[in-house]
């Protein structure tokens, strides 16, 4: 406290402005900042003695969400409440809000295709906002060049991300931790860079617009219906991405990703091929960027590099992280808060970011395993013996 | 030959500065394995400080060398405060966390950073003025090297010796290396490793905002946004010189600055970016642990 106290106070002399004195600002910052000290030391000495006791019995760190999905009866609840809220919110809610939904679908699939790279794998990537720009322009020069329709471009973006995630992966492979995150994040940024400048291929800062949006049936859909549409879309894109996650944890690769990311010499002695695995790894999540790339481009009928800068790997990453990486309950609130709560945040207006970067801090802070927390499968050996005292 | 020496000398400048950031950045890593990614808004926090003073002492009438002084003094002051309680508030509590989750806490707080500048500021481009003195002896070699220049290679050069003199020789420097070494281990001999991370902060951000001052004088100009480049830069040139040793920082940042000083100079100015990225991508295919670091045998 008195070492904290000092600073908080002294940090406010920035806002001074250089010919204008602004101190009231300053007495307001300094009071502010001085009632959080306390609160902040309060709940920080109160997480540090929830988490002992916590570590004693394993039952009671097991969050809300997670006490539902154990239980079968509870889970079917609940996905049937979700399911009829999904279904029912393009109806009761404005066009607007669909809108924001749609958003929030698309990152709850890119968090769940970074999280096979980041979160079972164990491959920090930062730029995985360049596969996502892959599938948005795969679809965007297509249709300029080729007038190819949306249905078409999806598997085609798809496959373009995936090859460039090949592409990225091949040089990389032996590389780990920190360096693979900088050439991702260096990737990521040359990406951008590239799409910026090469005017002749992507158009430049300007980007391409007129993208049309996707056709049900061949009907032309009006700009709500459209929405709504696409909506459903995304819904069904986030089933399907959920159903493939979910099966790929179990499968031979998801174990086979996990036994990499624990240990790399460990999982080679185990007769896995790192080098296949984690080509794998970068593949399979990169597709998922690629897919929803074209429907970003299809969304906003508009891409440009802006839209694919470090800070929306960030987001990404971020979601990932605060959701708890490696569960997918997790990452699919994870992605609804983080993307939700900026635009409801509007209230605060200019406030948003400041309030954003706030709670990215307190949240990793205070949980910092995530919101949810990822269950491994563990497999019980049990003898003949046991199954015979059990009947 | 000239176009030539005119390009080093601009790639040494550019160097430098990176230099002076990628420094906080190794000096971070080498000792709890963070990237601290507010690092970048460290700097871009000194810059404004320097900024701020220097035109309330410009306006007060102070004149020339005092107020650069004055300033740079009081912008160290401030942006080495700002990194010890960036790392009191996200980090700390973090330390026995997964490695992930203080790298979004420093990604929440450089958010946090930025539009704490940008509210309590402007959003627009600020007019940095030159502090720094024209120096009379370098008139004879106008056009290939200008005095902002010659300062900001000089002003590097003696921090790198001071900083090599306080890690190598004093005893605070010894504690450094041992809490890089093991944390654990430093701990049981006897050193406080949690002053000894806040004290690592408090230097990292201190050359940040020298670096600040320096390249803010240089370009003229300022605004919220400038921490996130430079911070990526620098954190690139650490890497690119093998993170956690120093003079692999130093070394990296001068390449990295040479690099594209050369290739914006001969091949093209709008990939400038690209350059550095491709550069630090061949390298580490061709050495991973960078220019200057330790393979670190795996234990199995």
């Amino acid at each position: 406290m008195f070492l904290t106290f000092p600073i908080m106070v002294i940090r406010v002399d920035t806002i001074e402005k250089t010919i204008q004195w602004r101190l009231m600002n300053m007495v307001y910052v300094g009071l502010g900042s001085f009632v959080l000290s306390f609160v902040w030391h309060y709940l920080l000495a109160k997480g540090v003695s929830n988490r002992k006791v916590r570590a004693d019995d394993e039952k009671g760190r097991m969050s809300f969400v997670q006490r539902v999905a154990s239980e079968k009866r509870l889970s079917v609840h609940a996905i049937a409440i979700v399911a009829v809220v999904a279904v029912a919110f393009p109806f009761i809610s404005s066009t607007y809000q669909t809108n924001i939904m749609t958003t929030a679908l698309m990152y709850v699939v890119l968090g769940l295709g970074l999280n096979i790279v980041v979160g079972q794998a164990g491959l920090l990537n930062l730029g995985y906002v360049a596969f996502y720009a892959a599938g948005a322009y795969t679809y965007a020069l297509l249709y300029y060049h080729f007038g190819v329709g949306f249905w078409l471009a999806l598997p085609l973006g798809a496959l373009a991300a995936t090859i460039l995630g090949i592409l990225l992966a091949l040089p990389v492979l032996r590389l780990q931790g920190d360096y693979l995150a900088i050439v991702t994040l260096g990737f990521g940024e040359i990406t951008r860079i590239v799409l910026e400048n090469w005017n002749e291929f992507s158009f430049g800062p300007s980007g391409i617009s007129g993208i049309p949006r996707p056709g049900l049936f061949g009907m032309e859909l009006g700009m709500q219906e459209a929405q709504i549409y696409l909506y459903f879309l995304m819904i069904g894109l986030c089933i399907v991405t959920i159903f493939v996650v979910n099966r790929l944890q179990d499968s031979r690769i998801g174990r086979a990703l996990l036994a990499l990311r624990e240990d790399e010499i460990a999982c080679e002695a185990m007769g896995i091929d790192k080098t296949r695995v984690k080509l794998t790894a970068f593949a399979l999540g990169s597709t998922w960027a690629g897919l929803v790339g074209v429907i970003f481009a299809a969304k906003t009928t508009f891409v440009n590099p802006a839209s694919f800068t470090f800070l929306e790997s960030a987001m990404i990453l971020s979601i990932v992280v605060l959701g708890g990486t490696g569960s997918i309950i997790g990452i699919v609130i994870g992605a609804l808060v983080l993307i939700l709560l900026p635009e409801y945040l509007r209230a605060f207006s200019d406030y948003r970011m400041l309030l954003f970067g706030i709670i990215m801090v307190i949240m990793m802070v205070f949980r910092p395993q995530g919101i949810v927390t990822g269950v491994r499968k563990t497999y019980e050996f049990h003898t003949e013996d046991d199954k015979i005292k059990r009947l | 030959m000239n176009y030539f020496l005119e390009l080093f000398v601009g790639g040494l400048t550019r160097g430098s500065i990176y230099a002076l950031i990628a420094l906080g950045y190794t000096m971070v890593y080498g000792i709890i394995e963070l990237i601290n990614f507010a690092h970048g808004e460290i700097y871009m926090i000194g810059a404004f400080t320097a900024l701020i003073v220097a035109s309330v002492l410009a306006i007060s009438g102070m004149s020339g060398l005092s107020v650069l002084i004055l300033a740079s003094v009081v912008a160290v002051i401030y942006s080495a405060a700002y990194g010890f309680t960036v790392e009191k508030i996200a980090y700390k509590p973090l330390r026995e966390a997964s490695r992930l989750s203080p790298l979004i806490s420093a990604i929440g707080m450089s958010i946090f950073l930025q539009n704490y500048v940008l509210i309590a500021q402007t959003s627009e481009y600020l007019p940095f003025p030159n502090l720094l003195p024209d120096l009379p002896f370098l008139e004879s070699y106008t056009g290939l090297i200008g005095s902002t220049e010659f300062i900001i290679i000089a002003t590097t050069a003696v921090i790198m010796v001071m900083l090599t003199v306080l890690i190598k020789f004093t005893k605070m420097g010894k504690a450094m290396r041992a809490t890089a070494q093991d944390r654990n281990m430093a701990k049981l001999v006897g050193v406080n490793v949690n002053r000894v991370i806040s004290n690592t902060f408090i230097i990292g951000s201190a050359l940040a905002a020298v670096g600040g001052i320096l390249i803010a004088s240089h370009i003229g100009r300022i605004n919220f946004y400038i921490g996130f480049l430079a911070g990526i830069k620098a954190f690139t040139a650490a890497v690119l010189g093998g993170i956690g040793s120093i003079p692999g920082a130093v070394l990296g940042a001068l390449v990295l600055g040479c690099t594209e000083s050369f290739a914006t100079g001969y091949i093209s100015s709008d990939y400038e970016d690209v350059f550095a990225f491709v550069l630090l991508i061949i390298i580490l295919i061709v050495k991973p642990s960078g220019l200057l670091g330790h393979k670190t045998a795996q234990k199995v």
